[in-house]
């Protein structure tokens, strides 16, 4: 059997292609990334710059970004930001914070970062209610290093180190993050989005917009954990990416909102978009049996709804 | 000026406050716990923050974030606490952050940690020993300005002695070389500029002010490390002219080591000492002038023998160099053990001077 496979030059546009619209976020300092093609990080980066424009703090926003393949948005992300060690952005973000009581302040880190080497500065700075807003990459996967379990990876998922998948037995059971910040009573606002289909995409974008509206009214934490591809970590072809998150990674870290304070901005509440009151306040008797109640995530999961 | 009686905790964080230091993370441990509390009470009378971290690494990256905005911020612990720190340390002191970090250590083991550093990399800290409260209050006020001039972590060395024992000091503000402005600092004020910042221990900036990238980076921070060692030597001597034996020593058994040299002096033994200051940038060259033509060099120090080695290094193989000190502790292994005592390193030093093995 022979497969054909052409290479697309993707450097440059088609000879035929020409721009109809600027769209570049006004917080991107170039168009172009080094991500691999099909990765989702590019995208949710670009969900976060948008939404700081959209919210005009950028001339009073700092960033405090982790060690995983985003690292390199370092460079691309025109804010003032700090870069932290591997597991190390919240209490980066924290004495930036308390010096700065009047800016706002987010972390960028991925799951290896923030939930394998860190866990315990999320959850402390989630516990103290730090009024910082904490953004998590989520793929399942050390992408930057090439493909290794991390503690969201999910039962199952083939990884270099998980060779016939991860067993409950022998590695353990994934942590859903989020769900664990929610219980904490320092965190305000938590939710999670994907970026696997432009459904998702305008969803999670209104969660960033109300993590850090909750930030700007004080409330406490906000967190917002966001599911990226990463065809190349989970070794699947770029164009299956969305597919395959949708049904690995997606099945167990469901999208929705998890938490949010009653006292929401009105103008979200008008959008319909993310009803409040699936969880008032949030509580930790919601998550206390550790599953997601389908309820609990207004419009569904990754399976229904996203596409609104 | 007005003179108060303090424990050395209480001076220490007095004279932090006094140096313009608004942040602090820590995370108790003996005998730092009460520079803790010293400053969880201080700092936001004077409109700063104080935070009980969740752990020694959360202590370091707090008071990282703080240093980025330009604050003057450090941390501490006892030497353990500062092992979990080493991985920040190092990478702090790349991203030239003016961190100062206090060892309340317990004895004098830590002296390889805080000289040579336990993480990784091609890094220095600025390591100053002092001898007492009155000297501690002075050397804390030069770290937070030496970290600030050289953009570079300064250690300061304390231990059981100095924590908890009670002189009467004197901690109003001294007065410094002013400094450059810190234009290098975060404030969140230049988003969306094209002109925005990074701190950052890689050295890259933004794609439209790339700097060198990280090699470059590092061939520019380290040779730092040159000018410090030209330019921060504190050394104390005594005794020196026509001594024909030496007592090295530092920190608190220091001034243990001074009373014993000037008694022995007035009964006419020809013994001086020399007192290092600052542990790195280490004062070799004050170690091998008084090394010259005397008969040994002795290294009082309470561990298992680790100044010794920087000692051999000033000394060059112009005398005999013999360690005196040893492992002392009490029973809890916090403390101060039985070895700092004025008669028993007295006992050492004249069996040196006798020709005799030092007692065990
Ligand atoms: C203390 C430490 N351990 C390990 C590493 C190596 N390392 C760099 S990136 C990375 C994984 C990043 O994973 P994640 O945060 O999920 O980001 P992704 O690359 O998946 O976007 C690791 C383990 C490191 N930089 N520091
Ligand atoms: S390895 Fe994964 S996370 Fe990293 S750039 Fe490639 S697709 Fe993205
Ligand atoms: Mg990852």
């Amino acid at each position: 059997m022979t497969a054909e496979r052409s290479i697309v030059p993707t450097g440059s546009p088609p000879a035929s292609a020409h721009r109809v619209a600027e769209l570049t976020p006004d917080l991107l300092l170039t168009e172009e990334h080094q991500m691999c093609p099909g990765c989702g990080e590019p995208l949710a980066l670009r969900v976060l710059l948008d939404t700081l424009s959209q919210l005009g703090v950028a001339q009073r926003t700092v960033a405090v970004m982790g060690i995983g393949c985003y690292t390199s948005f370092s460079g691309t992300m025109d804010l003032d930001l700090v870069q932290a060690l591997h597991g190390r952005a919240p209490s980066v973000a924290t004495g930036v914070k308390r010096m700065l009581p009047d800016r706002v302040v987010f972390t960028m880190q991925g799951d290896g970062d923030m939930v394998n080497e860190g866990l315990q500065e999320v959850v402390h700075t989630a516990a103290r209610g730090e009024s910082v807003t904490a953004v998590l990459l989520n793929n399942g996967v050390f992408g930057e290093t090439g493909g290794h379990m991390t503690a969201t990876s999910v039962i199952g998922q083939r990884t270099k180190n998980t060779l016939e998948g991860r067993d409950a037995e022998y590695h353990g059971h994934p942590i859903r993050i989020g769900d664990l910040l929610a219980t904490l009573d320092g965190s305000a606002y938590v939710a999670r989005g994907s970026v696997h289909n432009a459904g998702a995409v305008a969803r999670t974008k209104r969660m960033v917009r109300r993590a850090f509206e909750s930030q700007l009214r004080g409330e406490g934490f906000s967190f917002v954990e966001i599911l990226t591809m990463c065809p190349t970590g989970w070794f699947v072809p770029t164009a299956e990416g969305p597919g395959y998150m949708d049904d690995t990674l997606g099945q167990v870290h469901t999208m929705g909102e998890l938490k949010a304070r009653p006292g929401g901005g009105p103008s979200d509440h008008a959008s319909g978009a993310l009803a409040p009151e699936a969880r008032p306040g949030g509580g930790p008797s919601d998550h206390a049996s550790g599953a997601l109640a389908p309820e609990a995530r207004p419009g569904g999961g990754p399976e229904g709804g996203v596409g609104r | 000026m007005t003179r108060r009686l303090m424990e050395g905790s209480e001076a220490m964080a007095e004279a932090a406050v006094a140096s313009g230091c608004r942040f602090f993370a820590g995370y108790p441990m003996t005998p730092f716990t009460e520079l803790l509390e010293h400053l969880a009470r201080r700092l936001p009378e004077v409109g700063g923050v104080c935070i009980n971290a969740e752990s020694e690494l959360e202590a370091v990256g707090m008071a990282w974030g703080a240093l980025a905005t330009g604050a003057r911020a450090a941390t501490g612990s006892t030497g353990q606490g500062l092992s979990l720190m080493q991985e920040s340390f190092s990478e702090i002191t790349l991203a030239e952050l003016p961190l100062v970090v206090f060892n309340m250590a317990r004895g004098q083991s830590d002296y390889f940690q805080a000289t040579r550093g336990g993480g990784h990399g091609d890094y220095r800290h600025i390591v100053l020993a002092p001898m007492d409260i009155a000297e501690a209050v002075e050397l804390t006020q030069l770290a937070f300005h030496l970290a600030d001039r050289w953009r570079n972590p300064v250690l300061v060395y304390g231990d059981y002695l100095l924590a908890h024992t009670a002189e009467a000091v004197d901690v109003s503000p001294m007065t410094f070389a002013p400094l450059p402005p810190k234009d290098w600092a975060v404030d969140g004020s230049l988003g969306g500029t094209s002109r925005s910042r990074t701190v950052s221990s890689l050295g890259v900036g933004k794609v439209n002010r790339p700097g060198g990238g990280i090699p470059a980076h590092f061939e520019a921070v380290v040779p730092k490390q040159a000018a410090i060692t030209a330019e921060e030597v504190r050394v104390e001597t005594g005794f020196l002219d026509d001594a024909q034996h030496v007592v090295v020593a530092f920190g608190t058994p220091a001034k243990f080591v001074r009373y014993v040299v000037g008694q022995l002096r007035a009964e006419g033994v020809h013994v001086g000492f020399v007192r290092p200051i600052s542990l790195w940038p280490f004062p070799y060259e004050a170690v091998a002038a008084a090394a010259e033509g005397v008969r040994s060099v002795m290294v009082f120090e309470i561990n298992g023998g680790q100044m010794v080695d920087d000692v051999r290094i000033g000394v060059q193989g112009k005398a005999p160099v013999v360690s005196i000190g040893g492992i002392s502790t009490d029973g809890s292994g916090f403390g101060v053990g039985p070895l700092l005592d004025v008669e028993v390193i007295r006992g050492r030093v004249e069996a040196v001077v006798s020709g005799q093995e030092v007692p065990a």
